[in-house]
């Protein structure tokens, strides 16, 4: 089963603001194919939840159609689309048993007792509940309502499975146990699933592909490493992890690399580019974590040479805050344990491997 | 609205409909909901609007024009308007000394004052004018046997102001209540905290936080005051005409349909135009809603000394109630009130002999028409909450515009729409039941959307997402969560149906008859044990029945009436 998003736009009436209407999601064209899991990626009101809520029925688009399995149901109701939900607030029915709750599904579809019974035992045993049919709701802790909500939801055989911030309820490293388990189940149904998330790392660990939005629109689309390798803009790069900018001009365009001229050092970049112009400005999308540091009085020739402002120990890491070019950077260094820690106020040469650095060509008008 | 509004607008109902495809079961209780409030409340109103302006078949004015030309009209008018002014600032004054006491203070003998402040509520609207009669009136125990005075003119205003402030500060003071225990203590400590004294934390910030709660107060009980019906016509007397009174007799006394009609037409003005105030304007300034879990009250709020002042004051108001209460209890046990009070039952007696087709009556219909406005209350607030369709809006302001018309509309409009064929209804006991069923299901209403703003909306989304259509969502999931706001609207409208007596009065035949009704014409034929028995049989029944009900759902919910004012 596909879902498609064809160009859907929701406008909601506004009065408070001054154009009477604000825009949620705004021509959103989206393919997600059969089996695949695609996360919704993007800061709170970014449209990410509106839109999940349409490809359920629970929203009307303003304009632009959804199709699932080939057929536009945007006129559907609802309950006759054969999507089923995992609520961030787990939405499980507070006067129903465990048993009852993920029977529901199967009732509405007038199956048959014994089915209904068989079904409801193996799936509670798949997500590891078996033994908890009888239990009302609130004596459940929230990992297991959590699967509740998730038996109840893939027990309908979905054409698709639609997530709305499902984890975001739970304690951080019951959130990792969960998206594990979660990515596991859904590889096995192999059910085409809509995930929606704003953490980033939550949509890394689990997609095969994340659409980043922003104010409604689609960002960026593609796989995880793709996506924090090669974003498409500066949002996207701050979005997904930490970042530094370093700006720069464009100095020469091959068909496989560019070179840009960073503070009188040209650095090489591989990338096959048309948006850049030689001598335009760009910027080098840096992750911290690519970043050398090595001691500057050793004296290596040819790296930046800054000072280290603030250093934090985090244990797995150490981050540095390098006071550089009137600017700041932050070099991430892991396993600061093998490696020593570096005191602040030391003077550093630091350097990183160009082929991990990205190419946006700078937006015209802004200099930061 | 500009043209693009309307586009928009349009657009929106056509989808609408067009989703309604896949919900026929849904579409068809939308249009029969409609099709019920329009008939059982518009057309009435219709009706009474029609008959006033179109006395002899063509319009005129004419009726409108006599009115306002009589002095004595013009005189009631005045006096519904004066007396609902002055019976909503001392109605509200007490709620509010009652609601700010109990919340804010740890005075003694708070369950007895709650009694005090509750009893009102599910007693028939006029106890406190037979009550006031049987101490203050012309025989009265207070009056004449202690104070010897052979005039007393209790009859009148300052009668009816006393009667009608101890029938409706309770009403204030439940909304009032639901205020303050939701504003909780927190922001008092917080003012204190900054150095505010304890007058400067109520004056500038209770006060001003209670402010849309009082004004909100002040006016429903304008609204009940205009529309109260049993006090006037028993205390009011031909010397303080008030409209509800004037619409009455217009009707039974001089049999003239349309010159009743005009008067209640001329009556449902100022009523309206407050509820409208009351619910766009005040109601949209509150600062916080009733519907959260009343945090726990702080008790530093008060100085000691103002601790006790408030406390005589309550407890000298719950001893007025008490006495009231007492009396009717006496005097349904006396012989001759005022005369001979030795222990008899024959007051019982002449009840159940003569009264008893009147309580069988009363109990049939109350017991049908209430499960039925609990119902359907529950079923209109559902959609109007959670559904989208064209005209929603349009159903929620009927269905709870009743609220605002004054019962002796409502009772005019059922006999002028519901006197011939095909809708040949007077005389059964249709009529009563659809009367309190349409009545009272603003009170159901609200009740359940303070329910279902409790209810995670995720839940019953996750319904329908699962494959459940709107009935099924609403049968399966929001009507057992909505249990407690069910049957808190069912009370309510169990507890009026009882006790309500303006637009029934109007609806009774020989074949129905009402125990309110039967008070009110023993009192007016001066049988005033009978009265006194009768009022006792009702409030026992209600107390019966509310135990009951409260017994069956044990712990299921904490029963409480704030809904009902929300």
């Amino acid at each position: 089963m596909s879902v498609v998003l064809e160009s859907v736009t929701k406008t909601f009436e506004d009065p408070q603001r001054p154009a009477g209407k604000v825009t949620a999601v705004d021509g959103v064209t989206l393919e997600v194919n059969d089996g695949e899991l695609v996360t919704l990626l993007g800061p709170s009101g970014c449209g990410k939840t509106t839109a999940l809520r349409i490809i359920a029925g629970f929203e009307s688009a303003t304009s632009g159609r959804v199709l699932i399995d080939g057929q536009d149901v945007s006129a559907m109701s609802p309950h006759v689309r054969n999507t089923a939900m995992v609520f961030q607030s787990y939405a499980i029915f507070p006067h129903l048993t465990v048993a009852q709750n993920v029977a529901f599904g199967l009732e509405m579809r007038g199956r048959a007792r014994s089915e209904i019974e068989f079904r409801v035992q193996s799936i509670l045993e798949l997500v590891g509940l078996a033994g908890l049919e009888h239990r009302s709701p609130e004596q459940l802790s929230g990992g297991q309502q959590q699967r509740v909500a998730l038996a109840r939801a893939i027990i309908t055989e979905p054409r698709v499975l639609l997530f709305d911030e499902p984890l975001s309820n739970l304690d951080a490293k019951l959130r990792e146990q969960m998206r594990g388990e979660v990515r596991k189940l859904q590889r096995r149904l192999a059910i085409t699933s809509v995930y929606v998330t704003h953490d980033q790392s939550e949509a890394m660990a689990l997609s095969d592909r994340i659409v980043v939005m922003d104010a409604g629109r689609v960002q960026q689309v593609g796989a995880p490493l793709e996506i924090y390798a090669r974003p498409a803009s500066r949002f996207v790069a701050d979005f997904l992890g930490r970042v530094n900018f370093l700006e720069g001009d464009v100095t020469d365009i091959q068909p496989d690399r560019v070179s840009i001229l960073v503070r009188g050092r040209s650095l090489e970049v591989p990338a096959s580019r048309s948006d850049l112009r030689v001598g335009e400005a760009a910027s080098l999308v840096v992750r911290p974590e690519t970043i050398r540091l090595t001691q500057a009085s050793t004296g290596v020739s040819g790296a930046f040479v800054g000072t280290i402002r603030r250093a934090v120990y985090l244990g797995s890491t150490a981050e540095y805050d390098i006071d550089w070019d009137g600017g700041t950077l932050l070099a991430v260094v892991s396993s600061p344990l093998e490696h020593g820690l570096l005191l602040e106020g030391t003077r550093i040469a630091f350097d990183f491997p160009a082929a991990t650095a990205h190419v946006l060509p700078h937006p015209p008008g802004r200099r930061d | 609205m500009g043209t693009q509004a309307v586009v928009r607008w349009w657009a929106q109902a056509v989808y609408d409909l067009r989703r309604l495809r896949d919900e026929p079961l849904l579409g068809a209780a939308i249009a029969a909901i409609f099709a019920l409030l329009l008939l059982f409340i518009l057309y009435p109103l219709a009706r009474v609007l029609t008959v006033s302006l179109f006395p002899d078949g063509t319009l005129t004015l004419r009726l409108y024009r006599e009115f306002l030309g009589s002095w004595f009209i013009r005189q009631a008018f005045v006096n519904s308007v004066l007396m609902g002014v002055l019976t909503a600032v001392g109605g509200t004054l007490v709620g509010f000394l009652f609601a700010f006491t109990l919340t804010r203070t740890d005075i003694p003998g708070k369950s007895l004052l709650t009694l005090a402040a509750i009893l009102p509520i599910i007693s028939p609207p006029f106890v406190s004018a037979l009550a006031i009669i049987l101490l203050f009136g012309n025989n009265g125990l207070i009056t004449r046997q202690l104070l010897g005075f052979q005039e007393f003119a209790i009859y009148g205003m300052r009668g009816l102001l006393l009667a009608q402030i101890f029938t409706f500060f309770p009403v204030a003071y439940l909304t009032l209540r639901g205020v303050l225990e939701s504003l909780g203590g927190t922001l008092e400590d917080a003012a204190m905290n900054l150095g505010a004294t304890r007058w400067k934390a109520f004056r500038r910030v209770t006060l001003p936080l209670c402010l849309p709660g009082i004004a909100s107060a002040l006016l429903i009980l304008f609204i009940e005051s205009l529309a109260d019906f049993g006090n006037p016509l028993i205390l009011g007397g031909s010397g303080f005409p008030v409209l509800s009174v004037q619409v009455y007799l217009q009707v039974t006394g001089m049999y003239d349909l349309p010159g009743g009609a005009a008067l209640a037409v001329v009556l449902l003005i100022p009523s309206v135009t407050t509820f409208l105030v009351q619910r766009y304007w005040i109601s949209r300034k509150r600062y916080v809603t009733v519907t959260g879990k009343p945090t726990r009250a702080v008790i530093r709020a008060v100085s000691q000394r103002m601790r006790w002042v408030l406390f005589i004051a309550c407890a000298a108001v719950a001893l007025f109630v008490l006495l009231f209460y007492a009396t009717i209890l006496v005097g349904a046990f006396s012989r001759a009130w005022g005369a001979d009070h030795r222990f008899t039952l024959r007051n019982f007696g002449y009840v159940f002999g003569v009264g008893a087709q009147a309580i069988q009556d009363t109990l049939i219909i109350a017991v049908t028409s209430s499960p039925l406005a609990g119902l359907l209350g529950m079923a209109i607030a559902f959609l109007v909450i959670r559904r989208r369709f064209p005209g929603r809006q349009a159903m929620e302001f009927i269905s709870i515009l009743n609220f605002a018309v004054p019962g002796t509309v409502i009772g005019i409009g059922y006999i002028l729409a519901f006197n011939q064929r095909p809708l040949l209804l007077t005389g059964t006991a249709i009529i009563l039941v659809a009367n309190f069923l349409f009545r009272y299901i603003p009170v159901g209403i609200q009740s359940g959307m303070a329910g279902l703003r409790q209810i995670d909306p995720a839940i019953e989304e996750a319904a329908t997402n699962l494959g459940a259509s709107t009935p099924v969502t609403f049968r399966r999931i929001t009507l057992p969560l909505l249990v407690p706001a069910f049957f808190s609207g069912l009370v309510f409208s169990f507890v009026r149906a009882m006790t309500a007596i303006s637009a029934a009065i109007f609806l009774v035949s020989a074949d129905w008859n009402l125990m309110t009704v039967q008070i009110l014409s023993q009192t007016e034929a001066g049988r005033l044990g009978a009265a006194a028995a009768f009022s006792v049989l009702l409030i026992l029944i209600v107390l019966l029945a509310i135990g009951i009900i409260r017994l069956i759902l044990g712990q299921l919910f904490e029963y409480r009436y704030q809904a009902a004012f929300g």
